[in-house]
């Protein structure tokens, strides 16, 4: 990774953290009225993935997708409208913070219940393999993901008809409150089960972003040409609570050691500072990324502040497709 | 035109549906055994190929998603399951999957998909081989629900749903699969969400679907015998329902009768009964009756399925109850065939 690459890393995360610190900003006016699932502190492994793939790359993804939509290169402006309720929103206000979609880009979707996503994936990229597409197909989930009978069903299928599927797993050792020590075992590691299914499967440790990438890199491209699906595992810290814009560290549930050392090791706090030591007047370099992702994210809050909601009435009654009312 | 099976019915859907879209892919668990699902996918591999055929891992859920993901790709696809009951598993793919999507992303995206259930009846078949749950999914906006009761609607009624750009579910009787009527091999569609008028009486409306319309049309001359003019509507979509077409026969007849082969709690029967009341009070003469299996599971023994099938002589008294009419003298039944199966020659285990 050169310098200039390090510095678009840097840039492709601080955007996603800034979307985010701006939504649970602005959250408490009460105008987003749908639950949102923050990303920050869980940026690094959709931006790797955003320099080793391409926009012919498949994607769908979870409750707490905004940091895989955003990285993927999904419309800032649709996606706050989404949150809004607009019309204007990627889903027209119908899904929400939890169900994300851009096909320009090919976010493919975000759903809801833990593990839904995981099975469209897989039926997504059998169809770009049937299509004769080069395209991977990246699926990403949560270590409690990988408790639900979706995930290894998806997994067997992707291995055994040679779908080129990634599925990436943001580790941040909880669902919801419920700590992994209270829901796998003790001693097992995610990525070494998953080997055991029969498909490649790697370790990323997101204090080093630099060999993460090259491994990922490496991963998906050997995916790519071989057709045999892989597993990625990063481990990975949430800020703030579950669901809602603020922290919830005084309920307890995680030792404050374990926070304390883990917002430390934040990776675009360690990126940056190795970045001081690399880039001239990186303070002043920073603060003008900085300003221009704010100017960005002022105009898509104007743009969802400024959009009409949906009229149900204008859309009929009818939930099929292709119906006439 | 020769008498053909149900079965072969739905395998000439499937090859012409297969043969006209290039893009269409079949699977599901055991469609390319020896068996090939009662014959319903015999030659559909050894003509179209392993890529667009093919068995599939004991997954239902995951098949379903599977099924949703290909549509979003451009892929529509037919998936058989054997047993309705297994389909269970499936849930989380239908319903927040399936069912949603085109909803749920602003329409963008249609999701064409076809899935099979076939419900099985007959001796042995017990409490989780023999469910019909076709009020459980037509209660899920965004869902197609059919039962074609014979041949010829099996045939188009499966090209129907397989053109259709909605997910929809096609619920097969295992009795109806021997069953004989008359069809052609060319490409013809059903309308989807629209009854079918058997017979044309003034008396009464009954409403049918499935086995149970095959049952009532055998009964038609002993109860025309009895000197009943009964309206028979084949019911054949459960989602979307025809309410016009019922609503003006109840109008002609003034009354209504509705046989079920699901539970009665929260059944279709029960629905129809709710909106014919709140559309057509005014015209009903009687109160109108639904004539649904009770709320208990199937036990698995010849003595407890006495209870979940219907005798032909308690289905002719009860039309007659929701015509208002007393029958003239009595019903003399010599049936000899077991409750527990469509016709002498049916044979388990199935």
């Amino acid at each position: 990774m050169n310098k200039e690459e390090k510095v678009e890393l840097y840039r492709r995360m601080l955007r996603i953290r800034l979307v985010e610190e701006a939504i649970a900003r602005e959250y408490p006016k009460g105008e987003m009225r749908c639950p949102v699932h923050l990303s920050i502190g869980q940026e690094l492994l959709p931006t790797l993935v955003s320099l080793v793939t391409s926009k012919n790359d498949l994607a769908v993804s979870t409750h707490r997708s905004h940091a895989h939509y955003l990285a993927k290169g999904g419309s800032l402006q649709k996606f706050v409208a989404e949150l809004f309720g607009k019309s204007t929103g990627c889903s027209k206000g119908r899904g929400g913070s939890m169900h994300l979609i851009d096909l320009d880009v090919n976010f493919m979707g975000s759903t809801a219940i833990v593990g839904n996503s995981i099975p469209v994936g897989v039926g997504l990229g059998y169809g770009a393999k049937l299509r004769g597409d080069k395209a991977v197909v990246l699926i990403y989930l949560g270590d409690g993901a990988v408790e639900e009978g979706a995930f290894y069903e998806s997994v067997n299928f992707a291995a055994v008809r040679k779908i080129p599927a990634i599925f990436l797993c943001e580790n941040n050792n909880f669902s919801v409150y419920s700590h992994i020590s209270e829901r796998q075992p003790e001693g097992r590691r995610i990525y070494n089960m998953v080997e055991g299914l029969g498909i490649n499967s790697k370790y990323l440790d997101s204090s080093n972003p630099e060999k993460s990438l090259v491994q990922l890199s490496n991963i998906i491209e050997t995916t790519r040409l071989t057709q045999i699906p892989s597993f990625i595992e990063i481990d990975t810290f949430r800020f703030l609570e579950h669901c809602g814009p603020a922290e919830d560290d005084h309920l307890g549930y995680r030792e404050s050691a374990y926070i304390v050392d883990a917002k430390k090791k934040d990776p675009l706090l360690m990126i940056s500072l190795e970045l001081v030591g690399l880039i001239k007047d990186w303070d002043k370099v920073m603060a003008e990324m900085t300003k221009l992702i704010d100017e960005e994210i002022e105009v898509a809050f104007d743009f969802a502040r400024n959009s009409d909601y949906p009229d149900p009435l204008l859309e009929g009654t009818s939930a099929f497709a292709g119906a006439k009312s | 035109m020769t008498q053909r099976t149900y079965v072969d019915a739905v395998n000439t859907a499937l090859h012409l549906a297969m043969e006209k879209d290039s893009n269409l892919v079949a699977f599901g668990l055991g469609i390319n055994d020896p068996k090939r699902i009662f014959g319903t996918t015999s030659g559909l591999v050894e003509k179209f190929g392993q890529d667009r055929v093919f068995d599939t891992p004991t997954s239902e859920n995951t098949m379903t998603g599977v099924q949703v993901g290909l549509a979003l790709a451009g892929i529509p696809s037919i998936v058989t399951h054997q047993r309705l009951d297994f389909f269970l598993l499936a849930m989380d793919q239908l319903v927040n999957s399936a069912a949603k999507w085109h909803f749920m992303f602003g329409s963008q995206q249609p999701v064409p998909i076809t899935i099979r259930l076939i419900i099985g009846k007959g001796w042995g078949q017990g409490p989780t081989h023999s469910q019909a749950l076709h009020a459980w999914f037509s209660h899920i906006p965004g869902l197609k629900v059919i039962a074609p009761s014979n041949p010829r609607d099996a045939k188009e009624l499966t090209l129907a749903a397989i053109e259709d750009p909605n997910p929809v579910l096609i619920l097969e009787h295992r009795w109806l699969h021997n069953s004989l009527g008359e069809f052609d091999d060319s490409y013809s569609l059903g309308e989807i969400g629209k009854v079918r008028s058997l017979t044309q009486g003034k008396d009464v409306t009954v409403v049918s679907s499935s086995f149970l319309t095959a049952k009532l049309l055998g009964l038609n001359a002993l109860i025309k015998d009895l000197d009943l003019d009964i309206e028979l509507l084949d019911l054949r979509s459960y989602s979307p329902i025809d309410w016009v077409g019922i609503f003006e026969s109840v109008r002609r007849t003034g009354s209504l009768i509705v046989f079920d082969y699901g539970h009665t709690s929260g059944s279709i029967a029960g629905e129809i009964i709710a909106k014919v009341t709140e559309n057509c009070f005014s015209s009903l003469k009687e109160p109108p009756v639904r004539f649904a299996v009770k709320d208990l599971p199937e036990g698995t023994s010849f003595g407890y399925t006495r209870d979940q099938y219907f005798k032909d002589e308690d289905m002719i008294y009860a039309i007659f109850k929701a015509a208002g009419k007393t029958l003239a003298r009595e019903i003399e039944l010599r049936s000899t065939t077991p409750h527990d199966v469509p016709s002498e020659d049916f044979k388990g285990p199935f």
